[in-house]
């Protein structure tokens, strides 16, 4: 690890940190249905789809009718993309002529967008058109980031309303989240990005030949406008098989350092929107510490394992640690940081092989998902994620102060706990179980390249970055097969919308209930010891459990690795 | 049979007594009960199995010593769990046995309409009936004094060995089946049939027979059941993943993972604490009629407590003199004495007690005078003394001042009245023949030590409201001396019950205590209600609790224990779930060592062997319930130190505690496996 390591990672810190008060007033004003500054411009907008659509910015839903728009809204798109993508070949913007999608690999695509994960079993630039990834990716790459960002708006109306029926409106929500929020932002960036070196075009691929004199493919398309929302958005998917260690999607360390800012933009900005909203902006606070604390420790390892690299490497005489699978433009320090941000968050994208890390470093990145990305998360999926933990962890020690529990005034009892235990609940059911089923079938064996620990790390990585939808691949498993297409995509839909289902239905009892005033006797929820607490419960509750599976993949690879082992 | 005059629970009872709980703890191991409790259950469904696997192994000759021991301690988690509940039932098993010979068959003396009496069994009795009670006899059901007065002794419900005055009308005529009558003769309507009064259902509730799981323990039961399934899910994919590496884990190591990891301390602890909590507040001598109540009571936001008897001693005393102009201080103070003579009321006593400890004045034969007392009436609302022809007169000061009419009032009397009204005293007119003496300060004393209570009760957050009869002045300056955060002044059964609907529109719990019959409608709005044994049945049924012992301050102590059984609950939950950390470090390394012998760095314990290593998680696992049953039934200790202190103290204690203390005690066992080469 080097101070120069070290300064970059406080610098993202900082950028981060920097853009929560603004970005989390300006959305808590934007779901508050108050004017913000774009009122002006896109209000007129946003009254002529609402008129086109049919529907009342003031008409509101009850927890199940917005689960049910939200499951509809979804359901549609989800079907339109694995249209598109079947039918590439007969929809414009073709310009390599490339084939429709079989079947599986339609629907484990259409999937992985419509769900925020965006795990990608091909590679772009060898299998879309330009349409396909225009209006069958990029537009999910929106509409599934502003899914979860009302959802947890909704979740948060839970806790600011008292004995209220209504969690908001999915459709007015998701028209302000897409249209205020998330356009402009993509704009921004996608502009920055061009200035950077990323294209923005829909030319056929250039044929060019290398210095060695052979010829080679150089593929080009509306990568920038792309790229931005994948990172906003947490979606992850690249616009090339590389993502973004590749040199069109990512170019320079500027872009690197934006792009990472980016992934948590949002999802820190909402925890200050969650403050607000409960006129508390304290709260706010202790839960980005909470995602703080895991993050930097997850950094800390990652960079930490990263830089003192492999040791059968180290005893040959070189060293500077692990560059294996690494872009030199960005180097160690922030390739872990990448790491850890794009699993933290439920992005996905990657800047190098997380397959090719020490077992440690590639440690970090399980275990992030496995908590269910609740450092900083997924945009909105982050947030409510983490207050499901907040729930549990306030319902555990709540108790220990002598009262019912309760937070921010809410009663938490027994239907909040059964619910928010059935949301917990799903992420290992579908990340351990579906392993277990590949861990021992031929058929997906077959798909491994590697053997023992480090094969057994490929499949556990691939359902656990499914079933949290993040996305990302450690690589080296060839996931393109209808086996892993299907039960990939099926651990997509589990860990998106049975957690969602849940949620809200917790969300629903929750917003019912009278709002209690706090008082000496109530459980302080705002401080340092809290934040403790909450981190100490996300551990036990949420990380105990895939400690086997942990131990006999990287762990093991470890001490193997310590002892002269490779696998 | 008392119930009071029982010890305060310390003491263990004696052998029979635990001979009867290892008992119980084998009935208990019927599935058909045992489903209750989720994770014990779960428990005896994996101890069954693993003694299968003993017995093939037996038969097959595999390693049947270990895989006999391991399912010998899953069988004693389940016994131990299940000791737990039968302990904590014990006592109130024992209370319950001696409160049923109280309920003997008792005959009753029913009255018919035309008047006539006639002989039935208490049994038959219904709601309604009237029934004639003597001295001697056993009251036959609960009811309500309608006709007469008369002693009775209660000591068979309250553990009181004097008696109490029950009569019609007013708000002692409420009667207690099983209680009797020491004099006189009463009429009693009774409000409650056979199996249903007052003694039945203590009985029931002493027993546990009916209990049900409170909100909180349904809530948390839940988190239990969510826990196990998650862990049915981290130990039932073990075996695959295990496959893919090529090796295999036993069922018997699995078996012993899976119930380290469960939450067996809390589940099998967790109805034993409910038994304690209720049972710590009938030895304090009140009966709720639910768990519910109990932990409701944890919950109180606002503290309804009347004043008198709870915030000041009840009786105001007599604690100054004051004279009008041109009256000597000795006159006032001994036609004061004069006219309290005869009066009878703690008042009355002070005044003579004052005049004669400040000046000197003893007390006069009222005989030797030949001296007429006139006694107070809520009419008149003044008493005093006639001889010859001298009339000396005390009482309420507008009483007086009427009694004067057309006599120039004093300036200086008007200003006395006033500065006592202010402090939160109450004036007493002395005149005599239609001239005004002087003012008699009356101050209410505010009980020792209550101050230093509400702020205690303040740094819970619990917000205390004094209910007073009171005028706003006085109120607001007793209010301010015992340090209470609000008042309610010239309180009415109505402006009792808005203000318990405010304070709960706002979200809050109330607790009150009350007597009467128009306390009733307040008693069933707040939440906590609790009722005096001595009030009226209305008061008694209203509320969902009885104070047997008529003491109102003990809503605080109430509010404690509710506390402290919620507390108690959430410490050992946070011990076992934290628990869980150093049984995987003891357990992993242990079942994967044919597989991956490089994991044995996870063995940060340095347990001997990974046999050793789970049998002694597996012993730790089930030891531990038996050595938390005394915490269990006692308490996690309360201090009113405020949620943020609690949260700290028992954080440390029980988290931090619960992550280090099973590293420390597995070690230890693992020693004394390794010693004994019992793996």
């Amino acid at each position: 690890m080097t101070a120069n390591g070290w300064l970059q990672i406080a610098v993202f810190c900082a950028l981060v940190l920097v853009l929560v008060r603004p970005l989390g007033g300006y959305m808590a004003r934007l779901f508050s249905g108050e004017r913000v500054f774009l009122s002006p411009v896109l209000g007129p907008v946003e009254r002529v789809l609402f008129r086109a659509a049919g529907i009342s910015a003031k008409q509101e839903q009850g927890w199940i009718a917005y689960a049910l728009s939200m499951l509809a809204f979804n359901l549609a798109g989800l079907l339109i993309t694995y249209v598109v993508l079947r039918c590439q070949d007969m929809l414009p913007f073709n310009r390599q002529g490339l084939p429709g999608l079989p079947p599986d690999l339609a629907f484990n695509t259409a999937v992985s967008f419509t769900t925020n994960t965006n795990w990608q079993a091909y590679g772009g630039e060898t299998t879309m058109s330009y349409f396909s990834q225009m209006v069958g990716l990029t537009v999910h790459n929106f509409t599934s980031a502003a899914t979860g960002i009302v959802l947890a708006i909704a979740f948060i109306r839970a806790f600011s309303r008292a004995t209220a029926k209504t969690l908001g409106s999915f459709w007015v929500d998701l028209t302000r989240c897409t249209l205020h929020l998330l356009l402009p932002m993509a704009i921004v960036l996608a502009l920055v990005l061009v200035w950077q070196g990323v294209p923005q075009n829909l030319d056929p691929y250039v044929s060019a030949t290398t210095v060695e004199g052979t010829r080679q493919t150089i593929a080009q398309g509306p990568v920038a406008s792309q790229v931005a929302i994948k990172m906003l958005g947490t979606n992850g998917g690249g616009f090339f098989n590389a993502n973004a260690a590749h040199p069109y999607e990512n170019p320079t360390p500027l872009s690197n350092l934006l792009q990472m800012v980016a992934i948590f933009a949002i999802g820190a900005g909402l925890t200050n929107t969650f403050g607000r909203m409960v006129k508390d902006e304290r709260q706010g606070w202790a839960i980005l510490s909470a995602m703080g604390v895991m993050f930097l420790a997850g950094v800390a390892i990652a960079y930490g394992a990263e830089a003192s690299g492999n040791p059968l490497i180290t005893a040959l005489g070189v060293d500077g640690g692990n560059m294996e699978g690494k872009e030199v433009r960005f180097g160690i320090a922030n390739s872990a940081l990448f790491a850890t941000a794009t699993t933290g968050a439920s992005c996905g994208a990657v800047n190098a092989m997380h397959s090719s890390f020490t077992p440690l470093g590639g440690l970090v990145p399980l275990i992030n998902m496995q908590l269910g990305e609740i450092i900083v998360g997924g945009v909105g999926a982050g947030l409510y994620g983490m207050l499901l933990f907040v729930v549990l962890a306030v319902f555990i020690a709540g108790q220990m102060v002598g009262r019912t529990p309760e937070y921010l005034g809410k009663k938490i009892e027994s239907r909040e706990v059964r619910l928010a235990f059935l949301a917990l609940l799903v992420l290992p059911l579908a990340m351990l179980g579906f392993t277990a089923v590949a861990a021992i079938l031929p058929e997906a064996r077959a798909s491994l390249a590697n053997a023992g620990p480090h094969g057994f790390s490929e499949i556990l990585y691939a359902y656990t970055s499914a079933g949290a939808n993040n996305g990302s691949a450690f690589a080296g498993l060839n996931a393109n097969t209808p086996f892993f297409n299907l039960t990939l995509g099926l651990t997509m839909l589990i860990g998106r919308f049975l957690m969602i289902v849940p949620m809200l239905g917790v969300a629903g009892a929750l917003v019912a209930k009278k709002r209690l005033p706090p008082s000496a006797g109530s459980l302080p929820t705002h401080t340092p010891l809290f934040v403790g607490l909450l981190v100490g419960v996300i551990l036990v509750v949420g990380g105990l459990e895939f400690m086997p599976a942990l131990a006999l993949g990287p762990v093991v690879e470890h001490f193997a690795l310590a002892a002269g082992q490779t696998f | 049979m008392s119930i009071a005059h029982d010890d305060r629970g310390r003491a263990m009872p004696g052998a029979g007594f635990m001979a009867r709980a290892l008992g119980d703890s084998i009935r208990k191991l019927d599935p058909r009960t045992l489903i209750r409790n989720p994770v014990i259950f779960t428990v005896e469904i994996v101890s069954a199995l693993v003694t299968v696997v003993f017995l093939r192994d037996l038969a097959d000759g595999g390693d049947a010593g270990f895989s006999g021991q391991i399912a010998a301690w899953l069988w004693f988690t389940v016994l131990f769990a299940n000791f737990a509940e039968a302990v904590a039932e014990g006592r109130g098993k024992a209370q319950a046995a001696s409160l049923r010979r109280t309920r003997a068959e008792t005959v009753a003396r029913r009255l018919g309409d035309d008047g006539s009496v006639e002989q039935v069994p208490g049994t038959t009795l219904r709601a309604g009936d009237l029934v004639l009670v003597e001295a001697g006899d056993i009251i036959p059901s609960d009811g309500e004094v309608i006709e007469g007065i008369a002693s009775v002794d209660e000591s068979a419900i309250t553990g009181e060995s004097a008696p109490v005055i029950r009569e019609s009308g007013g708000d002692r005529s409420a009667v207690t089946g099983g209680t009797r009558v020491i004099s006189d003769r009463i009429t009693v309507r009774i409000t409650a049939a056979a199996g249903n009064t007052f003694l039945d259902r203590m009985i029931a509730l002493v027993e546990g027979a009916r209990r049900q799981k409170t909100p909180n323990e349904v809530a948390l039961s839940i988190l239990l059941a969510g826990l196990t399934l998650i862990f049915v899910i981290a130990t039932a994919t073990i075996e695959p993943f295990a496959r893919h590496a090529g090796g295999s884990v036993p069922i018997v190591l699995l078996a012993a993972l899976f119930i380290t990891l469960i939450p067996t301390t809390i589940g099998g602890l967790l109805s034993a604490i409910g038994i304690a909590g209720m049972d710590r507040l009938i030895r304090f001598n009140v009966l709720a009629t639910s768990g519910r109540a109990v932990e409701a009571a944890g919950d109180v936001d606002t503290l309804l407590l009347d004043k008198t008897g709870t915030i000041t001693l009840g009786n105001r005393v007599a604690t100054e003199f004051i004279a009008m102009p041109g009256i000597d201080l000795f006159d006032l103070a001994s036609a004061a004495q004069l006219a309290s003579l005869r009066d009878e009321t703690p008042e009355g006593r002070s005044i003579v007690v004052l005049a004669k400890e400040k000046y000197g004045i003893r007390a006069h034969e009222m005989s030797e005078l030949n001296a007429r007392f006139v006694p107070f009436t809520a009419q008149t609302r003044m008493s005093g003394v006639d001889h010859g022809d001298v009339a000396i007169r005390k009482g309420a000061i507008d009483a007086i001042e009427a009694l004067v009419d057309g006599t120039a009032i004093p300036r200086d009397w008007s200003v006395a009245v006033e500065r006592i009204a202010r402090t939160g005293g109450t004036p007493l007119g002395v005149v005599r023949n239609r001239r005004l003496l002087g003012v008699i300060h009356l101050k209410d004393v505010v009980k020792g030590g209550i101050r230093e209570r509400f702020a205690e009760l303040r740094a819970m957050g619990i917000r205390t409201v004094m209910i007073t009869g009171d005028n706003a002045l006085t109120a607001a300056a007793i209010a301010a001396e015992a340090g209470v955060d609000d008042f309610l002044a010239q309180a009415t059964p109505e402006n009792k019950l808005d203000l318990i609907r405010r304070e709960q529109a706002q979200g809050r719990l109330v607790a009150m205590c009350g007597d009467g019959t128009n306390d009733a409608p307040a008693l069933a709005q707040a939440d906590v209600g609790v009722a005096m044994n001595t009030g009226t049945q209305a008061a008694r049924e209203a509320g969902n609790m009885v104070d047997l012992d008529s003491d109102p301050t003990k809503l605080i102590e109430i509010v404690g224990i509710g506390k402290q059984m919620l507390m108690t609950r959430g410490s050992l939950t946070t011990f076992s779930i934290a628990n869980d950390v150093a049984k995987y470090f003891a357990i992993i390394p242990a079942i994967f060592a044919a597989t991956y012998p490089q994991l044995g760095a996870l063995n940060v314990m340095g347990l001997a062997t990974p046999a050793s290593a789970v049998l002694s998680a597996i012993v730790f696992n089930a030891l531990i319930i038996v050595a938390l049953i005394p915490l269990a039934l006692r308490g996690v200790r309360y201090r009113a130190v405020g949620a943020a202190g609690l949260l700290r103290r028992n954080l440390a204690i029980y988290g931090f505690g619960g992550v280090l203390l099973p590293f420390a005690g597995i070690k230890a066992i693992d020693l004394v496996v390794a010693a004994l080469g019992l793996a």
